[in-house]
């Protein structure tokens, strides 16, 4: 059984969904390094994001260009807007090395997504790669592993 | 036997600037579609180089015709109606894999040769004597109508008679020519996997978009026109990102488009980016151009590239992009629901960097998770819903329409013309009004 997390890492990824179910983008964006990544592969298993196809691998660079987006006054695809929330399984320690200041913390989901009358369910676990920076864990990398990836599905238009 | 003969009068649903409302909505026009449109034509399946070895297999559908396109053991590509001879069960259940030497039915054993032909019966006794020659199930599993395998790109048509593909794709086909050429060694591999992403809305929106220039800059000022603002507000200096070039071209002024042109061609095909596109101006790739230097030489390699066509539509329900190396299928699932497939492929022996791109762009623009898609997507279903309102029956496709246009099928034209959209409806009329195969 992997080590239970610190209660500091544990609060971070709480923290990042918490973010964006309330909506609060910037919030949300500043716990992310400037060299992080958002990845969600197309496949299972898949260890490429560069050369194989993936439904999300955005730096954040394109994250904020999103957040913009979901602001703005002409995103007709948010009329009505959407909205989402998370249930995680609690965070669970898959490496971590104190002299380097980083931890690999991973945690089975549950998502909805709605807008108007539609509620989508999606479900698989996401994995964190964390970074202490100036004493403060930040997130370079989240990876999204729905369990079924491969579907066809309609518009997923927030973050899970 | 048909489910519902066209209207006597094809101008009850297509006018020379007008569509009427339930080609989009109606169970029906559907059901007759897919008898006659998608029936007649010759209609994309797969690409060779998904089914490498002899008895790979890949299934998918032609219209609403369950299909496997399956490697023979001499190198050939038979395309069979998959579904066994017996009871009907779909025999390749996978979408691909590798059946061996003989297709099995998974329910009593029944056995196929990768043609199709009937190889074996468990206790065929109880069939001895007994008249089975004479029944459909002794004559296996059904082909299509015709297949023709172009440069790798394998196609079919349902019926057994008809027009010749040369015939069908004509000089069409010089977009498929100038994608292989894009590569230094002539060959195309699917590659990347493929962006599955669901529609609630009729397959034809989705092939008028192709050649809709005059939505980029409206429907997509909230993803691509974001994407230019947060570029602007980086530090002076910095290197402009690979998303940054792929986004900013569909947010282009009017002008551009206009500029842009389209062409069409018999039989409902055509493209837009006849003399510039939104693909032209990206970052060349190191290495790439003394490749094709090598290859084809410098005037040769020159013209290639400099062929920079933005989509080209292969009626009825494909779409090609040569300088980015994707293909769309709009897979007609009902009325109101269409599966989108959008596949890439690798330039074969060119540099990685490529299908880095084209995998970038598909997942920028083509994902169920992609801003771009979901601009496109809320009209689409916003139209599918408000197409039920009987306050007007007609849609407008009239943009720079010309009375003498329908006379002279190829042609080119401004950019912003849905002179493309009207060549579809045409044809679409045409072959609806075939009605159903009448088989022997």
């Amino acid at each position: 059984m992997s080590p239970t997390p610190t209660q500091a890492l544990i609060d971070l990824v709480y923290q990042e969904v918490r973010c964006i179910d309330e909506q609060r983008w910037d919030d949300w964006l500043a716990l992310y390094t400037e060299d992080a990544h958002y990845w969600m592969p197309l496949t299972h298993g898949q260890t490429d994001p560069l050369l194989q196809g993936s439904l999300m691998y955005e730096d954040k660079m394109l994250l904020g260009i999103r957040v913009e987006r979901l602001k703005g006054r002409r995103t007709f695809s948010q009329e009505p807007i959407s909205r989402c929330h998370h249930l995680l399984q609690a965070p669970s320690m898959e490496s971590h090395d104190p002299a380097l200041g980083t931890a690999q913390v991973r945690a089975a989901f549950h998502y909805i997504e709605t807008r108007g009358d539609e509620q989508q369910l999606y479900a698989g676990w996401a994995s964190y790669h964390l970074r202490q920076q100036n004493g403060a864990w930040r997130i370079g990398l989240k990876r999204v592993d729905l369990v079924n990836c491969d579907a066809a599905f309609g518009n997923i238009q927030l973050f899970m | 036997m048909s489910i519902q003969t066209a209207p006597k009068d094809m101008r009850h649903w297509v006018r020379e600037r007008e569509v009427h409302r339930d080609i989009f909505t109606h169970p029906d026009v559907f059901a007759l579609e897919m008898q006659t449109v998608f029936t007649h034509t010759w209609v994309y399946v797969g690409h060779a180089s998904q089914i490498p070895q002899a008895g790979d297999y890949h299934s998918t559908t032609v219209g609403d015709q369950p299909v496997v396109m399956v490697r023979q053991a001499d190198g050939g590509i038979a395309v069979l109606h998959n579904r066994c001879a017996h009871k009907g069960v779909k025999i390749a259940g996978g979408e691909h894999g590798n059946t061996g030497k003989f297709f099995r039915c998974p329910y009593h054993a029944w056995t196929f040769k990768l043609d199709g032909a009937l190889l074996g019966i468990p206790l065929n006794s109880g069939y001895a004597q007994n008249g089975f020659e004479g029944t459909e199930a002794a004559q296996g599993m059904a082909r299509v109508g015709a297949v023709q395998v172009y440069r790798d790109f394998v196609f079919c048509r349902l019926a057994a008679q008809g027009e010749s593909f040369a015939d069908f794709f004509g000089e069409s086909l010089s977009t498929l020519d100038n994608m292989v050429e894009r590569s230094p060694e002539g060959k195309l591999e699917v590659a990347g996997g493929v962006l599955r992403y669901m529609h609630r809305c009729n397959w034809k929106m989705l092939v008028d978009n192709q050649t809709d220039t005059c939505h980029p800059m409206v429907a997509h000022e909230s993803s691509a026109g974001t994407a230019v603002k947060v570029w602007k507000a980086a530090p002076e200096g910095t290197p402009k990102p690979m998303a940054v070039e792929l986004f900013a071209p569909f947010v282009s002024p009017y002008e551009f488009f206009e500029g842009m042109g389209i062409r069409s061609w018999p039989h409902g095909h055509g493209h837009t980016g006849t003399a510039d596109s939104i693909h032209a101006a990206y970052s060349p790739v190191p290495g790439y151009w003394d490749q094709m230097k090598a290859a084809y030489g410098e005037s040769r390699a020159q013209k290639i590239l400099g062929e920079v066509r933005h989509n080209t539509i292969y009626f009825p329900n494909i779409m090609v992009k040569g300088p980015i190396q994707t293909l769309r299928v709009f897979k007609p699932l009902a009325a109101d629901r269409t599966l989108v497939e959008s596949w890439t492929f690798r330039l074969v022996g060119a540099p990685d960097l490529l299908l880095e791109r084209t995998l970038m762009y598909n997942r920028l623009i083509n994902a169920p998770t992609s801003v771009v898609g979901h601009d496109d997507l809320e009209v689409y279903e916003r139209s599918q819903q408000a197409l039920l309102s009987r306050g007007r029956d007609w849609v407008n496709i009239g943009r720079l329409y010309d009375p003498a246009e329908a006379a002279t099928p190829t042609q080119v034209v401004n950019g912003t013309s849905e002179l493309q959209m009207r060549n579809q409806y045409r044809t679409w009329a045409r072959y609806m009004a075939m009605g159903p195969e009448v088989k022997p």
